[in-house]
């Protein structure tokens, strides 16, 4: 049963990312292998945030992570937002203006996410970094399962998260805006949306999604500079085994993927675990290439 | 001495550069020609490089199977076609859905196969690698200076032949098929062209030639571990392809000479003048400047420095003499 616990917590984490990656997949319509670097970059200027507000202080009861960490996620949302909305602006907007072609794109992506990698190990140096050094106890929650009350905390935050996301993309005018560019943009340029504001929103949102997975995550490992980009294919295979353009279907992709991940790790596998997502992704692809709740094409 | 040292260095570059230049031509066919994205170089590669270590090298006390002490050419000739399995497993499951599900399973094949290369000791012996692997024509002399200049003429000899025999089936109908797929996939199957089975020759063409140079790479080095297979490896290509230009055999060639020695030279210029505690700064640097090289290419210079040649058929062209 532990290791289901265990999934649960990874699959938030990687709900979250995968999300993000869905955003800018259905939006601008191109596989953002950049992705896990927006998320290592999040985690790195939260980090600097915790550590200007000074680690250890603000702890809320028997979770320990306490405000800190919670003030820490929007700030790093903010700056990783500025660095990526500028990106898109040297980068990506020109390639889209020139009609290059979505490969084009995502090579762009990939060349950016080397860079970004790089750029961690320039400014923050290789070794990796902690949020906090104390050792966490964990407390029963069923019989024969333990958690730390951070992680219980984290996948409620996960949870609050995704629900926030369906609201806003069901309930507010921006979000009926963005899913109507996601499924057809000419249609929805011609009904007076502003696809610049939209392309610039979705990588808000999709880098806000990021930010909070990285953070999370380096709380409770550690920040690194290729964290997210170890995040990348399992982010993806739960992309693909939800259906691509399918939320609802992404979140269940990632719970998939997440337990299936500490299904390895529990039978000693640990060091297959970014090969077992892929193994589970080429058979969906060779099987049901729609993805679990996507629609055929 | 002077003369045979910078002999020595420069036949050294140059087969490096080989290795380089013949997995670009391997993109070309994919990228270049075909336009198909592949983010698993350096897993295509490593497959060569292993499957001819495991067929070549000596038998390792760790491992349970391997040490076949073959002969070089059958080690390579193993390296294409277990390259060639791997690449017709992803295409076939990949390449008849849209296009960015073969760059995700490209990448995440290169991630599995540094995964096995890293965790599978019994195989691969783990980080530690592979080491004393045969080099073919290495006991004709003493002289490792002679090695090394047979083993740039096995390198010249190998890459010859693979851009002879590339050139001509790309001259081909075969050939054309894989251009008009590039440009518009829609009409080549309005011609009644299968473009699954198109991409999946280019694909696994590409790819056995990307395992070949893995495999010369590795009896050349005669050491190989999973660290000279990082996603790096395949922005190096990437850039090579299209600094030299995609869709050009020659461009590849040019393209892979030129950004190795840019390559090189950065190395030698970041030791001699950066000082020792900011080495490990300095190649993150550099790495930030081949990202930023390909980045740019792609917005500036996409054609490349030797752009690909508009092939137009005989009778094309005696028709434009004569709108002329």
């Amino acid at each position: 049963m532990q290791f289901i616990a265990d999934g649960i917590l990874n699959a938030s984490l990687i709900a979250l990312g995968a999300l993000g990656l869905s955003m800018t997949y259905n939006v601008l319509r191109f596989a953002n292998f950049a992705q896990g670097e927006i998320l290592a970059i999040g985690a790195y200027f939260a980090l600097g945030a915790v550590t200007v507000i000074g680690a250890g202080v603000g702890v809320m009861g028997p979770i320990k992570f306490g405000w800190p960490l919670l003030v820490s996620i929007p700030v790093g949302i903010v700056c990783t937002a500025i660095v990526v909305l500028m990106v898109d602006y040297l980068v990506f907007r020109p390639l889209r203006n020139s009609n290059a072609s979505r490969i084009t794109l995502i090579m762009a992506a990939f060349g950016l996410s080397l860079m970004g990698r790089n750029l961690i190990h320039l400014f923050a140096g290789g070794d990796p970094k902690y949020f906090s050094f104390y050792i966490p106890k964990a407390i029963e929650i069923l019989p024969g399962v333990k958690m730390v009350p951070d992680d219980l905390a984290i996948i409620a935050l996960s949870a609050i998260a995704v629900v926030s996301l369906h609201m806003f993309l069901t309930r507010t005018n921006m979000g009926r805006m963005m899913r109507a560019v996601s499924e057809n943009p000419t249609l929805a340029r011609i009904n007076g949306i502003d696809l610049k504001m939209i392309i610039r929103m979705t990588w808000i949102i999709g880098t806000a999604l990021a930010v909070t997975a990285g953070t999370l995550q380096g709380h409770i490992f550690q920040a690194k500079a290729e964290m997210g980009f170890d995040m990348l294919l399992p982010m993806f295979a739960a992309l693909i085994l939800g259906g691509v353009g399918n939320l609802y279907g992404t979140v269940l992709g990632a719970l998939v993927i997440g337990l299936a991940e500490s299904f390895a790790v529990y039978f000693d596998l640990s060091a297959y675990r970014a090969a077992v997502s892929f193994m589970i992704m080429l058979a969906v692809l060779l099987v049901r290439p729609q993805g679990l709740l996507g629609e055929r094409e | 001495m002077e003369f045979l040292g910078i002999l020595s260095f420069l036949i050294f570059f140059l087969i490096q550069a080989s290795f380089f230049s013949l997995t670009s031509i391997g993109l070309n066919i994919q990228w270049g020609f075909t336009g198909l994205f592949n983010v698993g170089i350096a897993g295509f590669f490593a497959v060569g490089a292993y499957t001819t270590g495991i067929m070549t090298g000596p038998r390792y006390a760790e491992t349970w199977f391997g040490g076949f002490g073959l002969p070089v050419p059958v080690g390579f000739l193993a390296a294409i076609i277990i390259t060639a399995i791997v690449a017709t497993i992803i295409g076939y499951i990949t390449l008849r859905l849209r296009e960015d599900f073969l760059a995700i399973s490209t990448f995440g094949i290169a991630v599995s196969i540094q995964l096995v290369a890293n965790n599978l000791d019994e195989l691969t012996r783990g980080p530690e690698g592979l080491y004393s692997l045969p080099k073919p024509l290495s006991n004709l002399s003493d002289s490792p200076l002679v090695d090394n200049a047979l083993y740039l003429v096995i390198c010249v000899v190998v890459i010859g032949l693979v851009y002879w025999a590339f050139e001509r089936i790309l001259r081909s109908p075969w050939g054309r098929v894989l251009r008009a797929i590039r440009e518009d996939e829609h009409a080549a199957m309005a011609m009644g062209k299968n473009i699954f089975i198109f991409r999946l020759q280019a694909f696994v063409l590409g790819s056995a030639t990307m395992g070949l140079a893995g495999a010369l790479y590795a009896n050349f080095i005669g050491f190989i571990s999973p660290t000279d297979f990082l996603p790096i490896f395949t922005i190096q290509i990437f850039v090579m392809v299209i600094v030299g230009g995609s869709g050009n055999n020659l461009g590849a060639i040019l393209g892979s000479v030129v950004m190795w020695a840019v390559w090189s030279a950065s190395d030698s210029l970041i030791a001699a003048v950066v000082s020792p505690d900011f080495q490990t700064q300095a190649a993150a640097a550099r790495i930030v400047l081949i990202g930023l090289i390909l980045v740019l290419m792609l917005l500036y210079r996409p054609q490349g420095l030797l752009p690909e040649k508009h092939v137009v058929s005989a009778a094309g062209r005696m028709k434009l003499k004569g709108e002329e």
